[in-house]
């Protein structure tokens, strides 16, 4: 017998308790990276001499490499100097600034996508930089790019699997931990397999939907 | 520094086994691309849904649980595989179901004047996609394509978790007996860094190689000229 049954059914809370865990570290990257995503694009924008150039290398340096080698560097490096924290907390943070290198981008590209006219007439009104920001250039900017950082909440999703090499225990840590506890890999694999696909193929297809609801009018 | 210094053969080797696995990941993604991207868009149910089934399937979960299922969990199958084949299957499946969407929208993208065009010239649609089709789509998928081929190339670190020895799992080796940290993950970082930025700039002058419009076309001339007046 290849698929046992009954086994399969016992490991499903445990695999659900590993999904609430992927769910929350997903949620919490997601605001880490969709804030700090915002902070790089309009320090770029600003074009502040040296900040900005270190800001973008900074972005090119973290979409140049691996998540994985990025986590192992929070969590084995960081302690030498004093900087400690759990490996969740770690995880979160490390997914987080991964991603907001990813979401600059997005943002940069809603910024540039607000047309020059509305800019022009901010000057020519005099309003002050916070408020050009605040009330006329981000609210455009935004609209645009909110599909894209639904994609990117789902690519995320499913990327913090890799965080269970730094001993987090989310949904694939979990499967792992019970396959090597029973000796059974494929029945905990498959199922975390089943709930990633459960939780990714509609939510990819509801932003699909919003994205053609918000797609520029032209 | 000592450590990187004392064991940079080990950690030169580990980054040539992340561009072998790149490499044949790469082989094997472009391959499934077409397969399941043309699968696609073919008109019989047959092909659609099982290239549908393995796209969806292999976009919405993660990379690393099918990694881990066909190194862990294919042997209950009684298919034992080598981590090195396991590695490079899952990598080229899932980058490859990425790349296929890429496939199907460049093809589907086509002008319709094209097919029809082909179909007045009395062409099958074999003749058609081969000789027509393809060729103009191409241009347009390499710079996805090129993105795909990054991702994969970072995406190697995690076959370091089925014991593929690449850069990372050396680097992992390397702290595990020295215990210089710092140093060992600060290099790899650099080295993965060098090797995307390689990559990126690979593709970058495909694309200007075999761009479709006259203007990218002689931007990618005047280079050339400036590079051999450069050399001379």
């Amino acid at each position: 017998m290849i698929w046992d049954n009954a086994f399969a059914v016992s490991i499903i809370p445990q695999l659900l308790q590993g999904l609430v865990v992927t769910v929350e570290i997903t949620l919490l990257g997601t605001l880490i990276a969709a804030l700090l995503g915002l902070a790089l694009a309009i320090l770029r924008r600003l074009a502040i001499p040296v900040v900005s150039q270190v800001v973008t290398f900074a972005v090119v340096f973290i979409r140049g490499t691996p998540l994985l080698v990025q986590a192992y560097c929070a969590f084995f490096v960081l302690p030498d100097y004093g900087i400690s924290a759990d490996a969740f907390t770690t995880g979160a943070i490390v997914i987080g600034i991964n991603y907001s290198a990813y979401m600059a981008e997005v943002y940069r590209s809603g910024i540039q996508g607000v047309h020059i006219g509305q800019w022009e007439a901010c000057t020519a009104l005099g309003l002050p930089a916070t408020r050009v920001w605040g009330r006329i250039i981000l609210p455009q900017a935004l609209r645009t790019v909110v599909p894209m950082l639904g994609n990117y909440l789902i690519q995320m999703f499913k990327d913090s699997a890799v965080l269970s090499a730094i001993t987090v225990v989310e949904l694939l840590g979990t499967a792992q931990a019970i396959g090597s506890s029973n000796f059974r890999y494929l029945e905990p694999l498959t199922i975390a397999a089943i709930l990633f696909l459960i939780i990714s193929y509609p939510s990819s297809r509801l932003v699909n939907r919003l994205e053609r609801r918000y797609a520029p009018q032209h | 520094m000592s450590a990187v210094v004392e064991y940079w053969p080990l950690l030169w080797q580990g980054m040539w086994t992340t561009v072998l696995v790149t490499a044949l990941g790469g082989v094997v993604c472009v391959l499934v691309a077409f397969t399941a991207g043309l699968g696609r868009l073919s008109t019989h149910w047959f092909f659609r849904v099982p290239a549908a089934v393995f796209v969806e399937v292999f976009r919405g979960t993660s990379l690393l649980v099918q990694m881990f299922w066909f190194f862990f969990a294919l042997p209950f199958f009684g298919i034992q595989l080598y981590p090195m084949t396991a590695a490079v299957l899952a990598l080229g499946f899932n980058e490859g179901a990425y790349a296929a969407e890429v496939v199907r929208g460049a093809i589907a993208s086509r002008p319709k004047g094209q097919t029809e065009a082909c179909t007045a010239l009395g062409m099958g649609p074999a003749l058609r996609l081969r000789r027509v089709i393809i060729p103009q789509a191409i241009p347009a998928m390499l710079p996805p394509f090129g993105n795909v081929m990054v991702d994969l190339l970072k995406n190697t670190s995690l076959v370091s978790l089925v014991t593929v020895a690449d850069l990372t799992f050396r680097a992992q080796m390397i702290r595990n007996t020295t215990g210089q940290t710092t140093a060992v993950f600060l290099t790899i970082l650099v080295m993965y860094f060098v090797l995307s930025s390689i990559l990126t700039l690979l593709t970058g002058f495909l694309e200007r190689r075999f761009a479709l419009d006259r203007k990218a076309k002689a931007a990618w001339r005047a280079e050339r000229r400036f590079m051999k007046a450069g050399t001379a």
